[in-house]
C-alpha cells in the first residue's frame, strides 16, 4: 500500500498500463505540452513521446470519433475530455458509435475505449461547466460508466476499464483529484458492475457514488459520533451495469435509504436507485426512500447561490436524520 | 506493400475484384459492366422486396451510383479499410461480400452479415474490411480517421476509405476529420459521392461550396473532382488518391453522380421536375456503358443480355439464400451487449420484474 491522490493513482495507472501494452494510447486536449487541465497526464508526453501522448484540436466529437476507430482497429485509446460537459460536443460518436458498433454489427467489432472525464460543480465555473451528466451515458446500452470515490478505485478502475473491450466511460470529479487514500501496489484490475459497500451499519442506508460517495462516507463517520447512528454506505461504482443487488440486500438489512447525488434530482441516477429499492425492498421499508441531490437550476456563478444549490454534507446529514426521525429510529446513546 | 489482409472472396454467380485480373481496358470495362449490372439488378430486387415488406427499416439504393461504387472499390487494395454510410449495399458487394449475406442482412436473418442487427444501414464484413455502413451522417468520418490513425500508429500500409453523400460535407464531424486526418498526415481518402440532392434538398441549397471538393483546401489538403458516371476515370482518380493517402496525404474525391430513385425505396422524388427525371434517364451510367461497348464491339446483344440473365439469376439465389435463412433466436437477444463480460449487465424482457416477488410481508417481523 502507497498513500497516494487520486490525481497521482491516476497518473500512475495511466504510466503503467502505457509500458505494459504499447496498443494503449492517449489522446485529448492540453495533455502533452500542458500536462492535462488537471494534470493527470503530467510527465507522460516525457516519457512517451507524441505518438503516444497526442495533443488534439478543441474537436470533441473529431478526437472521440478517432480514439473510437483506432479501438476497432485493436488499439485502446484512453480519450481524456477536459471536462463531462464537453463530452456533449462527441455525444453522437459516444452514443450512436462507440455503444452501438459491437451490437450493431452483431458482434464483430470490438470498441476497446476509455473515456476519462471528470464532472462536478463547486469551483464557480457557472453553468456550462459544472454539471453531472454522467446520466446521459449511464442510460445507454453498450456504454460501461465507472465513478471511483476514492484513490484506490480509481487506480482499480481505470485498469479495469483500460483492459475491458468495451466503451467505458470513467468519471472523475474535480473535487476528488486532491484526495489521498490507501492505494494497493499492485495491479489488480477492479470489477466493473461492482457496488461496494464502504462501511458497513445496521441504522440505514446511504446510496451514493463519486464525490458524495466521499461525502457519505464522512458523514457516516462523524454520524456515528454525533448521532451515535450506524450508517450502512453502498458506493455504487459503476453506474452502468448498476449493481442492483448490493443495493437491495443492505435495504433489506436497515429497513430505510437515503439516496445521494450531485445531479439533478429528476429523472436523475438516484430515481433509478430509489426505483431499485421499490422494487427489491418495498416489504423491508419502514420509511419512503429520501433523495439529495442538486437543486434543480443551471449552477449559477455566484458562490452564495452555488453553495446552495449543490448537495452538502449537511444537506445529507439532515436527510438522514430526518428519515430516522419518521420511522421512530432516533437512534444515539440517549435513545431508548 | 504489406499484404496482410484475407483476399476478398469470390462468391459464387458473381464476379471478383476488378482490377488485378483485368488486363486490357476492355476487359476491364467488361468486367465492370457485370459488376454495375449486377448492383443495379441487386438494388431493383431489394426495393421490391421491401415493397413486399420483406425487408423493413429504411432502404437506401445505389441505383445510378454503380459505376462509382464500381470504380472506387475496384482501386482498393483486398488489405484497404472501407467505411461507407447507409446507402452501401453496392460498396458490400463490390467488396467481395456474398450477395446471399447481404441479402440476409436486409431481410434481418440470422446469417446476414451483420446477423439480422444491423440491416440495410449498417452491414459488416472484417473479412472484406467493410467496417461498416453508418446510419448518421457523418458519423463514419471520424471513425475512419482513427482507423487510419491506427494503421499510421503501426505502421502499415493500408489506406482507409471512407464514403459519405454530399450533403455530409457541411457537418462538423466532416471538418473536424479532415483537420485531423491532415495534421496527423493519416492515410485515408474522404470520397464524397455528389449526387446532387441530400434526400430533397440540392447541394446549392444547402452547402456554400457547392464545389464540394474545394473545401480540402481549408486543409491544404489535395483534392479531385471526377465524373461519377465513368467507372474507369472513377478508378484512376481512386487509385491517385489512395497513393496519396499511403505516402501520408489525405485526400478528397468527389465523384459526382446521379440518384435513379428517390432518398430510399418510400421517397418518389416528388421534388424532381420532368425535365430532371428524363435528364437522370439519359445519364444512366448502366445503359451508357451499354451503349458504349456494343458501339465499340465489345458487348453483343446476346453478350449483354447474358449478363443480366447472369445477375438476375444470381440475386434470385441471393434471395433464396435470404429467405432461408431462420430470423435470429429470441435467446440471443443479450449476447451482442457487452465483449467483455462483467456481473449485472441486464438480461430482463420488458415484462419482468427486476427482483422476484418478495415473500409475504413480514409486518413486525424486523426489529
Amino acid at each position: 500500500m502507497s498513500i497516494m491522490t487520486y490525481r497521482q493513482a491516476l497518473r500512475d495507472t495511466l504510466g503503467s498500463e502505457m509500458r505494459r501494452d504499447e496498443n494503449v494510447l492517449l489522446l485529448g486536449e492540453e495533455i502533452g505540452v500542458f500536462e492535462g487541465s488537471y494534470k493527470i497526464t503530467a510527465g507522460l508526453l516525457a516519457e512517451f513521446g507524441e505518438k503516444r501522448v497526442r495533443d488534439t484540436p478543441i474537436a470533441e466529437e473529431g478526437f472521440t470519433g478517432a480514439a473510437i476507430g483506432a479501438a476497432m482497429l485493436g488499439l485502446r485509446p484512453v480519450v481524456e475530455i477536459m471536462t463531462i460537459n464537453f463530452s456533449l460536443l462527441a455525444l453522437d460518436q459516444i452514443v450512436n458509435h462507440a455503444a452501438k458498433i459491437y451490437g450493431m454489427f452483431g458482434g464483430q467489432a470490438r470498441v476497446p475505449l476509455v473515456i476519462r472525464t471528470p464532472g462536478g460543480g463547486g469551483q464557480q465555473l457557472g453553468a456550462t461547466h459544472s454539471q453531472n451528466i454522467e446520466l446521459y451515458y449511464a442510460f445507454v446500452p453498450g456504454m460501461k460508466v465507472v465513478a471511483p470515490s476514492n484513490p484506490a478505485d480509481a487506480k482499480s478502475l481505470l485498469l479495469a476499464a483500460i483492459r475491458d473491450d468495451d466503451p467505458v466511460l470513467f468519471l472523475e470529479n474535480l473535487a476528488l483529484y486532491n484526495m489521498k487514500g490507501e492505494v494497493p501496489d499492485d495491479d489488480i484490475p477492479g470489477e466493473i458492475g461492482r457496488a461496494a459497500v464502504t462501511r458497513r451499519g445496521s441504522d440505514i442506508t446511504v446510496v451514493a457514488y463519486s464525490r458524495m460517495a466521499a461525502v457519505a462516507l464522512t458523514v457516516a463517520e462523524r454520524m456515528a459520533e454525533t448521532d451515535g447512528v450506524d450508517i450502512e454506505v453502498v458506493d455504487l461504482r459503476s453506474l452502468r451495469p448498476l449493481d442492483r443487488e448490493t443495493v437491495v440486500d443492505s435495504v433489506r438489512r436497515t429497513h430505510c435509504a437515503v439516496v445521494v447525488e450531485d445531479d439533478w434530482l429528476t429523472y436523475g441516477i438516484g430515481a433509478e436507485i430509489a426505483a431499485t429499492i421499490s422494487d427489491g425492498a418495498f416489504d423491508w421499508l419502514d420509511a419512503p426512500v429520501r433523495r439529495v441531490a442538486m437543486a434543480e437550476v443551471p449552477l449559477p456563478y455566484a458562490k452564495t447561490l452555488e453553495t446552495a444549490a449543490l448537495p452538502s454534507a449537511d444537506d445529507v446529514t439532515a436527510a438522514i436524520r430526518q428519515t430516522l426521525a419518521s420511522v421512530g429510529r432516533r437512534a444515539g446513546k440517549d435513545t431508548p | 506493400m504489406a499484404k496482410r489482409g484475407p483476399a476478398v472472396r469470390k462468391p459464387p454467380g458473381q464476379p471478383g475484384p476488378v482490377g488485378e485480373d483485368a488486363t486490357t481496358d476492355d476487359s476491364q470495362l467488361r468486367e465492370f459492366y457485370r459488376r454495375m449490372v449486377f448492383i443495379r439488378r441487386f438494388e431493383e430486387r431489394a426495393a421490391r422486396a421491401y415493397t413486399q415488406a420483406e425487408i423493413g427499416g429504411y432502404c437506401h439504393l445505389n441505383l445510378g451510383e454503380e459505376a462509382t461504387v464500381v470504380g472506387l472499390m475496384s482501386a482498393l487494395e483486398p488489405e484497404d479499410y472501407l467505411f461507407t454510410n447507409y446507402r452501401e449495399h453496392g460498396y458490400a458487394l463490390a467488396r467481395g461480400v456474398e450477395p446471399g449475406r447481404v441479402m440476409a442482412e436486409l431481410y434481418g436473418r440470422r446469417d446476414g452479415v451483420s446477423k439480422g442487427w444491423g440491416g440495410s444501414m449498417h452491414l459488416f464484413d472484417g473479412d472484406a474490411r467493410l467496417l461498416g455502413g453508418y446510419g448518421i451522417v457523418g458519423g463514419q468520418l471520424p471513425l475512419a480517421t482513427g482507423a487510419a490513425l491506427a494503421v499510421d500508429y503501426r505502421g502499415g500500409d493500408e489506406a482507409v476509405a471512407c464514403v459519405m453523400g454530399d450533403g455530409t460535407t457541411n457537418i462538423g464531424a466532416f471538418h473536424e476529420s479532415l483537420n485531423i486526418a491532415a495534421l496527423w498526415n493519416l492515410p485515408v481518402v474522404y470520397v464524397v459521392v455528389n449526387n446532387g440532392l441530400g434526400m430533397g434538398t440540392t447541394v446549392e441549397k444547402a452547402s456554400g461550396e457547392p464545389e464540394l471538393h474545394r473545401k480540402a483546401a481549408s486543409y491544404r489538403m489535395s483534392s479531385a473532382r471526377v465524373d461519377g458516371n465513368d467507372p474507369v476515370a472513377v478508378r484512376e482518380a481512386m487509385l491517385s488518391a489512395l497513393a496519396s493517402a499511403r505516402s501520408g496525404r489525405p485526400f478528397l474525391l468527389e465523384a459526382v453522380s446521379s440518384r435513379l430513385k428517390g432518398h430510399s425505396v418510400v421517397d418518389p422524388a416528388k421534388y424532381r421536375t420532368r425535365e430532371e427525371v428524363e435528364a437522370l434517364r439519359t445519364s444512366d451510367p448502366v445503359a451508357a456503358l451499354a451503349f458504349r461497348l456494343r458501339g465499340e464491339g465489345e458487348l453483343t446483344d446476346e453478350a449483354i443480355t447474358e449478363i443480366d440473365a447472369e445477375a438476375t439469376s444470381a440475386v434470385a439465389a441471393a434471395v433464396a439464400f435470404a429467405e432461408a435463412s431462420p430470423h435470429p433466436a429470441v435467446d440471443t437477444l443479450f449476447d451482442y451487449t457487452y465483449a467483455t463480460p462483467v456481473p449485472n449487465d441486464s438480461r430482463r424482457l420488458p415484462g419482468e420484474p427486476l427482483f422476484e416477488p418478495a415473500p409475504l410481508p413480514r409486518i413486525g417481523a424486523h426489529p
